[in-house]
């Protein structure tokens, strides 16, 4: 069964089309994510499954439900974490999460279980005022207010962005933790490497859905062959192949630059010699796999063509 | 081009807020052209750091210089030597491009020919020329942040600090702008720059990790990976930091 279906929706903000004609489902109970830059209209589509902005075209369903006739309804079956932190700041940890169990007619008592793994890390911290948490701790506690009512949907927005790696792995395995209490998860991110850790990912850019599949399936569509390069001077490198006439694609990836051809057929030796003339005489050149950001920059190349 | 020269030099630098010690004695020193990558978890310290060196907060105690000038004694010629840009502020989106690059041309002591000539140059080579008078805020994010770059390094400073600079851009506009950063390097401007991205560590000439307040790693990222039997920086830097 879904437990979300989006069938053409849009919605603009005056010229800018910030969603264009969408349509997906998200089955029960899977770990969904939304993935790509800024002004990708993530935000924006999240706020209209959780009923918070009125499309302008399509429509929605949550639980079957829909998102303008149903919305007092939905509201009671989700939970949202929105991007900027919005609990009350001069209330204390333990004042917001107690609000927030009363607004949805429930207390901490009664649904501590779900999120015990998470509320025990900022538990010592209790009588202090949500505003005074660290980063990491504001992000614990929103995640423990949008939960305490037991919700069936959470919607994160971006809840990951601006923290560093640790935190991140930790927050993920987190969200493991919850999608096995069959809570299905739609989450929003910008960092690319983070779609291999849902059952299935939207590549998002300015509006439209790039791709839609697992994340397998997504790294297979890549189409092209995948060099990794690299030399102790990666400038260099990296000048002497943006001027090369059969490059396709010349990317840094961390250590190594990915390189595509445009050719069918090319030997490396052809490459190297060619690195040689222009003065790159220590090029490592190695076969690689492509991971999500080199599928994600094939596809926003495509659509630029 | 890496170069000899320290041009951002630390010795037991210390910054105390009553009794927390947010940054504990770190020492290191950045060379000419080298792009110098600072990393560390929410909280260890990076962001105090930084202020320090850009001569926005004095230390409590431990020495340093930046581009030749004392933090303690010469904070407003260090501001005056550096360029700064943050994912969170750096343009103003109610001022037109042109306008900006104006303003911090004036900001930075440009002559008003200097500031022309400047402008011209980055505008060609954002490939903006026909967008001056366009207002800031009708930039995607991506142009904005390599226009932020471009006005950071536009006096040329002797070093340049960075702090998360590439936060929600796209993949392809992130490595056009550490392309930006190479360019800059390579012209001998020193990069310092904090990144949440693990594989722009990879980028950098050295990389530092802080741990609650302290370095507790730097070194070059092929031998930090080596040292910490990892494969790539994400590892070295969960396993320092967790």
């Amino acid at each position: 069964m879904n437990a979300v279906t989006v069938n053409n929706i849009s919605k603009s903000f005056g010229a800018i089309k910030a969603v264009n004609n969408l349509t997906f489902q998200v089955e029960q109970g899977d770990l969904f994510g939304f993935i790509g830059p800024d002004g990708g209209g993530k935000t924006t589509l999240i706020r209209m499954m959780n009923t918070l902005i009125i499309p302008d075209e399509g429509s929605a369903t949550v639980n079957g439900l829909d998102t303008i006739k149903d919305y007092k309804k939905i509201r009671l079956q989700i939970g949202y974490m929105p991007g900027r932190f919005s609990l009350y700041q001069d209330l204390t940890v333990e004042e917001n999460l107690n609000f927030f169990a009363t607004v949805f007619g429930t207390t901490i008592k009664q649904n501590y279980d779900l999120i015990r793994d998470i509320y025990v890390q900022i538990e010592p911290f209790k009588d202090r005022r949500a505003g005074k948490l660290s980063g990491g701790m504001k992000q614990k506690l929103a995640l423990c207010c949008a939960l305490i009512h037991k919700p069936e949907v959470l919607f994160l927005d971006e809840p990951t962005t601006g923290v560093d790696a640790v935190s991140r792995k930790e927050f993920w395995e987190m969200l493991k933790r919850l999608k096995q209490k069959g809570i299905t998860i739609l989450v929003s991110t910008p960092y690319l490497d983070e779609a291999s850790l849902c059952d299935k990912v939207a590549l998002m850019q300015s509006g439209n859905i790039l791709e839609i599949n697992t994340p397998e399936n997504i790294v297979k569509k890549f189409e092209k062959p995948l060099l990794a390069m690299k030399s102790k001077n990666m400038y260099k490198l990296i000048t002497a192949l943006r001027s090369y006439k059969f490059t396709n694609s010349a990317y840094p990836f961390g250590e190594y630059l990915h390189y595509t051809d445009t050719r069918e057929t090319y030997s490396v030796e052809g490459i190297k010699n060619y690195l040689m003339q222009m003065g790159v005489t220590d090029a490592e050149i190695i076969p690689a796999l492509p991971n999500i950001e080199d599928t994600f920059m094939q596809l926003m190349e495509k659509g630029n063509d | 081009m890496t170069e000899n020269i320290n041009v951002i030099s630390a010795e037991k630098l210390t910054k105390r807020f009553g009794s927390f010690i947010a940054t504990n004695e770190i020492t290191f020193d950045v060379k000419k052209g080298e792009i110098f990558g600072f990393l560390g978890a929410n909280g260890a310290g990076k962001t105090t750091a930084m202020r320090m060196l850009t001569g926005l907060l004095t230390p409590t105690s431990g020495k340093a210089t930046v581009a030749g000038f004392d933090v303690y004694k010469e904070a407003e010629k260090i501001k005056k030597n550096i360029g700064y840009m943050s994912q969170k502020f750096s343009l103003y989106e109610d001022l037109t491009i042109k306008e900006n690059i104006t303003f911090y041309g004036g900001i930075y002591g440009l002559t008003n020919a200097e500031i022309k000539e400047a402008s011209e140059r980055l505008l060609n080579k954002l490939k903006l020329q026909s967008s001056g008078a366009a207002l800031l805020s009708s930039l995607p994010l991506g142009w904005k942040q390599k226009l932020a770059f471009s006005v950071a390094v536009m006096h040329k400073p002797k070093v340049v600090f960075l702090d998360e600079p590439t936060g929600g851009v796209d993949p392809i506009t992130r490595r056009q702008f550490w392309d930006m950063i190479y360019e800059e390097a390579y012209n001998g401007v020193t990069v310092f720059v904090t990144t949440h991205y693990m594989d722009e560590a990879e980028y950098c000439d050295r990389v530092s990790i802080m741990v609650a307040g302290k370095i507790e790693a730097l070194d070059a990222p092929k031998e930090l990976k080596r040292i910490y039997n990892s494969d790539s920086m994400n590892d070295v830097f969960i396993k320092l930091a967790r």
